[in-house]
């Protein structure tokens, strides 16, 4: 038996999986219209391959990776491309995003794909291949696989395959692996072969015994050192730093890649996608939802990316009184701004959510200081010193107190008894942060360009001014020494430079804006205080220069 | 007595050699008030505050000659710095100082004439072109400060608020009442 | 529109605050079968001082009033420091104390959450401090007083400061155990002497050593249903433990034994109810050993060595100034950071 560890805090929420596990995953139907957003991944945004009135083949590419972080947009079925425009998009903002909108023509026709010899083929083609199949992690981070499956310079001891699901309502990587284990270990194996790592470790909930069986039935099947290790149901175990100090003892601190410690972690339904991607050559254009909360009929479902989520709540048959819809699980899931948005790759879960099952919080009462958010937190911080310096919009303070090692869990939300919406102060301190960073950067910029803009002015003056003093040098030698037949010729050269300075000064006058001669009176007046301003200006910059020429 | 006066003056002496030692060894070019005032500032360039640029307001303020709350980009996060870096009480903004969105400035190139003048009034040199050639913006690096706007003799040049993306968007300051919050009505955008 | 969790679990500062108030049930029943139900007069009277103050400050500062009523925290002031007062102290002293209490000492610096002090702690000082004569009325427990005051007398002095003709105030209240082994050991008699005197029981004071142990008892409870942590209790017990045992070890005829200063005064009510206040406390598992280090040590020396019978209210404030620099200086290693990240 293995030593499992325990990481600090952690809450247990109910959770609500029986709901939608009663029957198997469902493909859902074909929708009459698919909203496939450019941005679905961390990183860069896909630059855009088809135009308005295109016609595309199921899988083919609509949306190029750009360069660094970025991943691939496919077309998920057959059909015409009707727009390339905005929409709004499943975000927590409700702002739009540039999608493409492709109408299904209903022939399923593929665009001609086959696998590819991973065994063989160089690793940079390998990820190449996952990059271009639009492969991301869809335990919800939708980061690209591509980029994990980089050995590097360090050695991977353990790969960790993360199916403890410990999201409550949330169940798609549990059906996957009871109906798809074997596939979901081809995948574990190609990626053990990538990273040349030691041993794979299946980390999964308790409370998931059919998937357990499955997954443990097909890793006996394996060659690869695979050890399928049921976790204590306890949220958050499946947060990937959660879930890897269960399996090994080892903590990963933000801003520290888990590779330096020797593991790379991927959620089940990402190792079946590079699966999928490497032996079929297929991209990903599905995924498996688990829509549930207020609907008669919870259920999972294989869902195409772009999917309206309101035609795919009607399929579980939501009640009269839902009033929201939920992107992800009630811990960490975001509100959808409307029911129009379309099924990306991060969304694992839709819940129905009315007021009688997820009643408004009471009124928010002031932070006690009780801890109990501290002793719920799984990554060890102090989420009521947070929240303080969150509220008074201390965030040197905040970020002194590690804010950026919240993950963003919930637990302290969870557990709060002043009902305070902490994870959202700690979202707004974060992005707040950011964005002060990025206006610093923006600053030092210009502060550089300012100087170097300066410094410029000021060297094209004093290079004018030693110029003038050479020319004058010259012509006082030129005069002193009229007589002799080479100053005759110096004469004419210096004639020469004469009538091009003549030349150059007739052309600074003709390049005068054409069209002040005409103005009216009121556009002079205009001009002539702009000229004032300009020249106090200059005044104050240079108090003792005076007025420049012009 | 004697000893203890000689103690005493010998003391001062070798810290008085060191302080005027340090003094000489250490010396700091330039004032590294203005430094620290100018890191602070947002470096638009913009003039509002009516000194030529932000190292100009920064000098001023040093010295005591100018108000901290005449820098509109800089926003109320920037005056309260200023207030803690010079231990004064921050103060809203006076002087008949405005704030306004975040702009970068556009050219309208079918007008542009190519006479360069915004060229020169540009502080970040993020003005592309030269004379008798349109002109374009160099948007990453335009600080919006508009001071190419009024020397345009034919109005080519105007200031586009920069909008908020979802890759910008940030997440809002919690607020709340202390009564029951209702969810906002389905399909709507959230408050 | 609130984007946090969408669920929570079923828990409220009034419910915390309410388990606490149960809670302090064992001991003032025993309180009661001790010294009669004049504290249950006070522990009302502070109750309704306590919320008609709350009421008036959240008017006056602009406050929802019905949500901070409810909290049940004011109400927990009130009992605490009703539970510190002599429970024949007039009406008029309970009223000032929790007044100040609840409008000073918790609404002028920002209402729940913000008071860096222990309100019932601060309206005891302020009591002690402007009222001294008035803070030694202790009634004597059942059958050691010459006279037991009925019910009604005990009203009628409470309200009116009147006693049945014939009966001295002396007759009826009597010096606490610890204020006693002061002025006692100061007329130079042995330790040993003086707890055989008919006021102190087993352990301390008659009476007042079984309502520690329904102190206890409520601290069990709040252990048990994890409203509080070991941390504080274990912590401050401790001290005091050590620090009496320590002197007691060197001079037990002038020092008395420990578990005599873990029964007597406010010592329980202080472990399990007083410092455990996590408002003004600190917040850190280290720092909340610290902080009730801290306030054992000083409980013992204010004791022996202080002004004061007893040290809980002026230790407890005390080290509620210490608050913000435990805190600081304890804040624990978050994840991935401790020790190499390691095991």
């Amino acid at each position: 038996m293995r030593t499992l560890y325990q990481f600090h805090g952690g809450v247990h929420p109910p959770t609500n999986k029986t709901q939608s596990t009663r029957t198997p995953i469902a493909p859902a139907p074909l929708p009459g219209k698919l909203v496939i957003p450019f941005h679905q991944h961390v990183g860069n945004m896909a630059r855009p391959l088809v135009k308005a009135g295109n016609r595309v083949l199921k899988g083919q590419l609509i949306g190029m990776p750009e360069d660094g972080v970025s991943s691939a947009v496919h077309a998920s079925t057959s059909g015409t491309i009707s727009a390339i425009g905005m929409a709004v998009v499943a975000h927590a903002s409700g702002l739009p995003d540039l999608c493409a909108t492709l109408i299904p023509d209903g022939q399923e026709e593929w665009v001609t794909h086959e696998g590819m010899a991973y065994r063989t083929a160089a690793g940079a083609d390998v990820r190449l291949a996952l990059r271009l199949a639009g492969v991301v992690g869809l335990g919800g981070a939708v980061f690209p696989s591509d980029l994990k499956l980089r050995s590097g310079k360090h050695k991977i001891k353990s790969l960790v395959l993360n199916g403890a699901e410990c999201e409550p309502y949330i169940t798609c990587d549990d059906m996957l692996m009871r109906e798809r284990a074997a596939e979901i270990i081809r995948g574990a194996e190609i990626m053990r072969f990538m990273l040349d790592a030691e041993e794979v470790l299946i980390g999964i909930e308790d409370n998931k015994p059919e998937a357990i069986a499955a997954m443990q039935l097909a890793a006996a099947a394996s060659d690869d050192k695979m050890e399928v290790i049921v976790v204590p149901t306890i949220y958050p175990s499946g947060g990937a730093k959660q879930l890897m100090r269960i399996l090994t003892g080892i903590e990963i601190a933000a801003g520290v890649r888990s590779t330096e410690k020797g593991m790379q972690c991927f959620n089940v339904a990402t190792a079946l996608s590079i699966y999928r991607a490497l032996q079929f050559g297929e991209p990903l254009l599905s995924r498996i939802v688990t829509v549930t909360g207020n609907v008669r009929n919870a259920q999972n479902f294989e869902v195409l990316i772009g999917a309206p989520v309101n035609e795919l709540v009607a399929l579980a048959d939501p009640l009269p009184d839902t009033n929201l819809y939920i992107m992800g699980g009630p811990m960490m899931g975001v509100p959808l701004p409307s029911a129009q948005v379309s099924v990306v790759k991060a969304t694992n879960c839709i819940i129905a959510a009315s007021d009688k099952l997820f009643p408004p919080p009471p009124p928010a009462l002031p932070c006690i200081r009780c801890t109990r958010c501290a002793e719920a937190c799984p990554a060890d911080l102090q989420p009521q010193e947070l929240f303080w310096f969150a509220q008074s919009k201390n965030f040197g303070k905040a970020q002194e107190y590690s804010l950026f090692d919240c993950i963003e869990c919930g637990a302290c939300s969870y557990v709060c008894p002043s009902h305070i919406p902490l994870v959202q102060y700690y979202r707004f301190a974060k992005s707040e942060i950011r964005a002060l960073e990025h206006e610093q950067a923006a600053a030092d910029l210009a502060r550089e360009r300012y100087e170097f803009r300066q410094s410029r002015i000021e060297r094209d003056k004093q290079e004018k001014a030693e110029k003038l003093a050479q020319k004058e040098m010259t012509a006082l030698a030129a005069r002193q020494s009229a007589a002799t037949p080479e100053a005759a010729a110096d004469n004419s050269a210096q004639l020469r430079i004469q009538a091009a300075v003549e030349h150059a000064r007739e052309q600074a006058a003709a390049a005068r804006p054409k069209n002040i001669d005409t103005l009216t009176p009121r556009q002079q007046a205009e001009i002539a205080e702009i000229e004032a301003r300009r020249a106090k200006a200059r005044e104050m910059a240079h108090p003792d220069a005076g007025q420049p020429k012009e | 007595m004697l000893t203890a006066l000689i103690v005493m003056s010998g003391i001062a002496l070798v810290l008085g050699a060191v302080l005027g030692f340090s003094a000489i060894k250490f010396k700091v070019e330039g004032n590294p008030l203005v430094d620290k005032i100018d890191a602070i500032l947002p470096q638009i360039q913009c003039g509002q505050c009516g000194y030529p640029g932000c190292r100009p307001y920064a000098e001023a303020i040093a010295a005591g000659e100018a108000d901290i709350n005449r820098c509109p980009p800089g926003g109320e996060e920037g005056i309260r710095k200023l207030a803690d870096l010079l231990g004064v009480e921050f103060k809203p903004f006076g002087g008949g100082t405005v704030q306004k969105p975040k702009a970068v400035a556009f050219i309208d190139e079918n007008l542009c004439i190519g006479c360069t003048l915004c060229t020169q009034a540009c502080p970040v040199d993020a003005i592309a072109g030269a004379a008798k050639q349109m002109h374009t913006i160099i948007a990453p690096v335009c600080t919006g400060c508009e001071l190419c706007v009024a020397p345009c003799p034919v109005n080519c040049i105007s200031m586009v608020v920069i909008e908020e993306k979802i890759t910008t968007w940030k997440w809002k300051y919690p607020v709340y009442a202390l009564a029951p919050v209702r969810r906002s009505a389905f399909g709507r955008a959230p408050e | 529109m609130l984007l946090s969790t969408f669920i929570s679990k079923p828990d409220s500062v009034s419910a915390i605050m309410l388990k606490v108030l149960l809670a302090l049930l064992p001991g003032i029943a025993l309180y009661v079968w001790y010294y009669g139900p004049a504290i249950l007069v006070s522990i009302t009277l502070a109750s309704i001082t306590a919320l008609a103050t709350e009421a008036a400050m959240l008017k006056l500062r602009d406050r929802p009033v019905k949500p901070f009523l409810s909290d049940n925290s004011a109400l927990l002031t009130a009992w605490l420091l009703a539970l510190s007062i002599p429970p024949l102290a007039p009406w008029w002293l309970v009223v000032v104390g929790t007044a100040f209490a609840i409008s000073v000492a918790k609404h002028l610096y920002g209402g729940l959450g913000n008071n860096p002090f222990n309100p019932a702690m601060i309206g005891y000082a302020v009591l002690i401090i402007s009222f001294p004569s008035h803070m030694t009325h202790w009634l004597s427990p059942h059958g050691l007083g010459q006279v037991e005051l009925s019910f009604a007398d005990q009203l009628a002095y409470i309200f009116g400061g009147h006693l049945p003709s014939g009966i001295k105030l002396d007759a009826v209240t009597t010096a606490t155990p610890l204020d006693t082994l002061k002025t006692q050991l100061q007329l130079d008699r042995p330790v040993k002497e003086i707890l055989g005197m008919p006021i102190y029981g087993a352990l301390a004071g008659k009476g007042s050593e079984m309502v520690a142990l329904g102190y206890i008892l409520g601290g069990a409870y709040l252990l048990f249903k994890r409203i509080i942590t070991w941390h504080i209790p274990a912590a401050f017990l401790g001290t005091l433990l050590v620090t009496a045992g320590i002197f007691h070890l060197i001079d037990p005829g002038h020092y008395a034994a420990p578990l005599f200063h873990l029964t007597a005064g406010a010592a329980m009510l202080g472990a399990f109810f007083i410092l455990t206040d996590p408002i003004s406390g600190p917040t850190t598992p280290k720092g909340k050993l610290i902080f009730a280090a801290g306030a054992g040590f000083l409980t013992y020396v204010i004791r022996v060595f202080g002004g004061f019978p007893d040290g809980v209210a002026f230790a407890t404030l005390l080290m509620n100034i210490c608050v913000p620099l435990i805190d600081a200086y304890t804040q624990p290693p978050v994840f991935g950071k401790k020790d190499g990240g390691a095991k």
